[in-house]
């Protein structure tokens, strides 16, 4: 059953450094799973936690969101703050019976194609690991 | 809202139609609601697949369009261009089919994917409002990070159009690293002959403003309005009083080493740093001085006629508006520490190139003289080892570019210096790209019979008086082994710490050696992803001095265009306040990056000109009241729904 399934994630990447990142990985030819669909944000800071808990009522099986390296933000501390919530997200998500590994918040700056490709393909595994969302039932 | 939606599929060649179904992309999204026309054509962006987007605006009245194509990055502004004869440039987004999807994916999944990309940006582009530019003013005043060839050469072509510029350089004499070269290649002209008339019109000139010895500390602000901040650390002697007699000097106790010298020379600890510096001024190493206290010391400033050694001098920091910056800041030597096959930092006889330029130099330690180090004598025997560094997985992978070039320089000087000595050069390929530059090798290889060897060199150890460099030709497969006087390693050229730090307060990204990363590595290769911000010489890459010079040009065009505008078109994309709803806790206040919302009536407001649209305020609203225009709650929670 888990070998065929195929995961359904959302990718938030920040304009800035995330995006350009999965450009980069693009430019280098560099392949990854093609579940993650990405979702253009200008800073992380943007992902409000609705988002989140939208994307999993919604039947996503994983939120992933990438921002700048801490210090690199466009925005001077945006991600900080999304670091701040990614965490509280991660308790409330557990509270709710969603395992906290379904969100992932990485840095990957513009350069970091290969970092890209090799987190997204990771991230991918990680979920596959873990079936369905417990949430897609509810849909 | 738009009604009429038309997508348009391109092709990209096979960069996109060799993996996606273009045609199914296309047919599917038809079905789309509010999607009304969707067709595929082999370049969008050129000249007819531009013009077919003007025909089915109007053949089909369209009010809003859609292209899959490349990254946003490489096109948005082209056919938001081609929009804006019909409706509001916000009216056309791209679907990024191509970086984030052909190129990292095959076959029948990237065609889902591709549907769902586009499907993202049609429910994205359905609720964007039609939006007008801010207008913000430009002030037109030219920050250079460095005083380095390309810094001082970027100052010039700004200042010589008109606009002030204001250049600091942390070092207390501008120059950089061409100061410290002898001759260049490929022409040999002498370097600091070539040099020195340039600091002297950049110091001279009346639009520049020049910061020696002094460091940034902030910057902040956006395109058109930054202020930094500029630390002035004190020189202890009054740049205008110094008359560069040098009686100071001579009566100074203390002796250190001379980094201009890369420590092969001493020099005090009141100093000026080559003959030619600029300012012409010495500085005191406060480090170095025993304690820049009267009652220890203080003999320069007695000996000082003209009354410019001052103890008392304090730092002093400065705030400068500018409204765009080039960053010029080099590059060093990678740490010849970590060369632990060749034993540097072990043995006096093995040296880098640049301690070698300064062999080489009329006023260096050696007043222009080869020596071998440990003894003094003339070498008779010398071996370069190119790529120490570079091209080394263990090291930098990348090439350096410049070192083929300046060790054939090298070879050619020594053989001049010592006619019937015997130089050998250890390569992995000669790469001599520039103009002139292969003849210059052919010529070095040829005339001055010097031995290039194929191959890396394996190990060097000392016997004796020698040293013994071992390696393998790898054309002949021959082992070889060289008993040489002196080596001198091409070390890989990498970034700076200085660098990484400006990079950091400029919020611009930084590859594995170093270097700056440009906007696009092709068509955008002087300028950094912000606006605004722009790169020349080696920061961005290893590169010679003809290299460095018109990249510095180049990057000063970019700001005189900037300047010719008096007011630049600012992003519209600000938060937007639901003002009734707003229940005044001062969440949004306290977390703006930028100060850009204020209170007014016991609510918040932005103010758009201050705003970057970041949208962290959006986020952090506890009643939900800020919207981020065209990246509201609702178009990314429709997007995330086609998606999933
Ligand atoms: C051994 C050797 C031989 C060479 N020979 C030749 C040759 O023959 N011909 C040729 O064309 N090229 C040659 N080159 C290459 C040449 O040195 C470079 O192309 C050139 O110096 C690049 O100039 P730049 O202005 O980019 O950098 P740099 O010369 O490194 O100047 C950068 C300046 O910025 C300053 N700076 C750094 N950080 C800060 C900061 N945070 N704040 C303020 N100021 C800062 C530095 O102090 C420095 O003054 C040689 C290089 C080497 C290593
Ligand atoms: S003695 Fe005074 S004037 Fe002469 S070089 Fe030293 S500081 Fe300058
Ligand atoms: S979006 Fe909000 S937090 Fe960001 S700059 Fe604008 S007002 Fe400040
Ligand atoms: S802009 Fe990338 S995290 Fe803020």
């Amino acid at each position: 059953m888990k070998e065929d399934f195929e995961p359904k994630i959302v990718a938030f990447l920040c304009n800035w450094c995330a995006y350009a990142g999965a450009d980069m990985a693009g430019t280098s030819r560099l392949k990854y799973p093609a579940n993650v669909v990405p979702i253009k944000v200008m800073c992380s800071g943007r992902v409000d936690p609705e988002f989140i808990l939208n994307a999993f009522e919604k039947g996503a099986d994983g939120v992933f969101i990438g921002g700048c390296h801490p210090g690199d933000c466009h925005y001077v501390n945006g991600n900080l703050r999304t670091r701040r919530r990614v965490k509280m997200m991660k308790k409330l998500l557990e509270q709710m019976g969603v395992n906290p590994k379904r969100l992932r918040l990485e840095w990957i700056s513009a350069t970091e194609g290969a970092k890209f490709a090799r987190v997204i393909k990771e991230f991918v595994e990680e979920i596959k690991e873990l079936g369905p969302s417990p949430w897609r039932e509810r849909r | 809202m738009a009604r009429r939606i038309g997508v348009f599929v391109c092709h990209c060649g096979v960069n996109i139609a060799g993996v996606v179904d273009v045609e199914r992309v296309a047919e599917e999204i038809k079905k789309h609601p509010n999607v009304v026309f969707a067709t595929t054509y082999q370049y969008m962006c050129s000249d007819p697949g531009q013009n077919l987007i003007r025909q089915k605006i109007e053949e089909e009245n369209l009010d809003a369009v859609v292209i899959a194509a490349c990254s946003p990055a490489m096109h948005e502004e082209t056919f938001r261009n081609v929009c804006k004869d019909y409706f509001n440039p916000y009216r056309c987004e791209m679907a990024n089919i191509r970086e984030q999807c052909s190129w990292v994916h095959d076959g029948k999944e990237a065609t889902e994917k591709a549907i769902k990309i586009v499907k993202a940006t049609v429910e994205k582009l359905k609720e964007n409002e039609d939006l007008l530019p801010i207008l913000v003013p430009v002030e037109k005043r030219c920050l250079v990070i460095g005083g380095g060839i390309a810094g001082i050469q970027a100052a010039l072509d700004i200042a010589d159009a008109g606009y002030e510029v204001i250049l600091v350089e942390k070092e207390p004499s501008i120059g950089g690293r061409m100061a410290q070269l002898s001759e260049t290649f490929p022409t040999l002209d002498c370097s600091q002959c070539i040099l020195t008339p340039k600091m002297v019109a950049l110091s001279r000139h009346p639009k520049v403003k020049l910061y020696a010895y002094s460091e940034i500390l902030d910057i902040s602000g956006y395109v058109g309005n930054f202020t930094v901040k500029i630390l002035k650390k004190p020189r202890y002697v009054d740049e205008d009083k110094c008359t560069v007699c040098g009686d100071c000097e001579k009566v100074c106790p203390v002796i250190v080493p001379n980094e201009f010298e890369m420590g092969r020379k001493p020099r005090k600890a009141i100093y000026i740093p080559f003959p030619q510096a600029v300012p012409s001024t010495y500085t005191l190493d406060r480090e170095a001085c025993l304690g820049l206290a009267p009652l220890t010391c203080a003999q320069c400033k007695d000996a000082c006629e003209a009354g410019a050694i001052d103890y008392d001098m304090q730092p002093k920091i400065v705030e400068e508006k500018v409204g765009a910056i080039i960053v010029a800041t080099g590059y060093n030597l990678y740490d010849k520490n970590k060369l632990v096959e060749y034993g540097y930092g072990e043995d006096d006889d093995i040296i880098t190139s640049l301690e070698f330029e300064r062999m080489l130099s009329a006023s260096g330690p050696t007043q222009g003289k080869i020596i071998k180090p440990s003894t003094g004598e003339v070498p008779k025997k010398i071996v370069f080892i190119q790529c120490a560094g570079s091209r080394d997985r263990q090291h930098m992978p990348y090439c350096s570019s410049i070192c083929c070039m300046y060790t054939a320089k090298h070879a050619l000087l020594y053989k001049h210096h010592v006619p019937d000595g015997e130089a050998y050069v250890f390569y992995i390929d000669i790469r001599a790209t520039g103009k002139g530059y292969e003849e210059f090798i052919a010529r070095v290889m040829e005339e001055e019979r010097i031995n290039y060897i194929r191959g890396k060199v394996a190990k060097i150890y000392r016997e004796g008086n020698k040293l013994i460099v071992c390696g393998v030709d790898t054309l002949t497969g021959r082992r070889i082994e060289i008993k040489a006087d002196l080596v001198v390693l091409a070390m890989a050229i990498v970034g700076k710490e200085e660098t990484k730090e400006i990079a950091k307060l400029l919020k611009v990204a930084i590859d594995e050696g170093g270097f700056l990363k440009e906007s696009h590595p092709k068509l955008k290769p002087v300028e950094a992803l912000s606006r605004g911000i722009y790169f020349a010489g080696c920061c961005q890459s290893p590169k010679d001095i003809p290299s460095a010079v018109a990249q510095a040009s180049a990057a000063a065009s970019k700001v005189l265009a900037l300047f010719a505008k008096d007011r630049l078109e600012k992003d519209p994309l600000v938060a937007v306040i639901d003002e009734e709803h707003c229940s005044g806790c001062g969440v949004c206040i306290s977390v703006c990056p930028y100060g850009a919302m204020t209170w007014q009536n016991g609510k918040a407001k932005c103010i758009e000109a201050l705003c970057e649209g970041c949208g962290t305020c959006a986020a952090a609203c506890p009643s939900n009241n800020i919207e981020m225009r065209n990246f509201k709650d609702e178009q990314i929670e429709k997007m995330v729904e086609v998606v999933i």
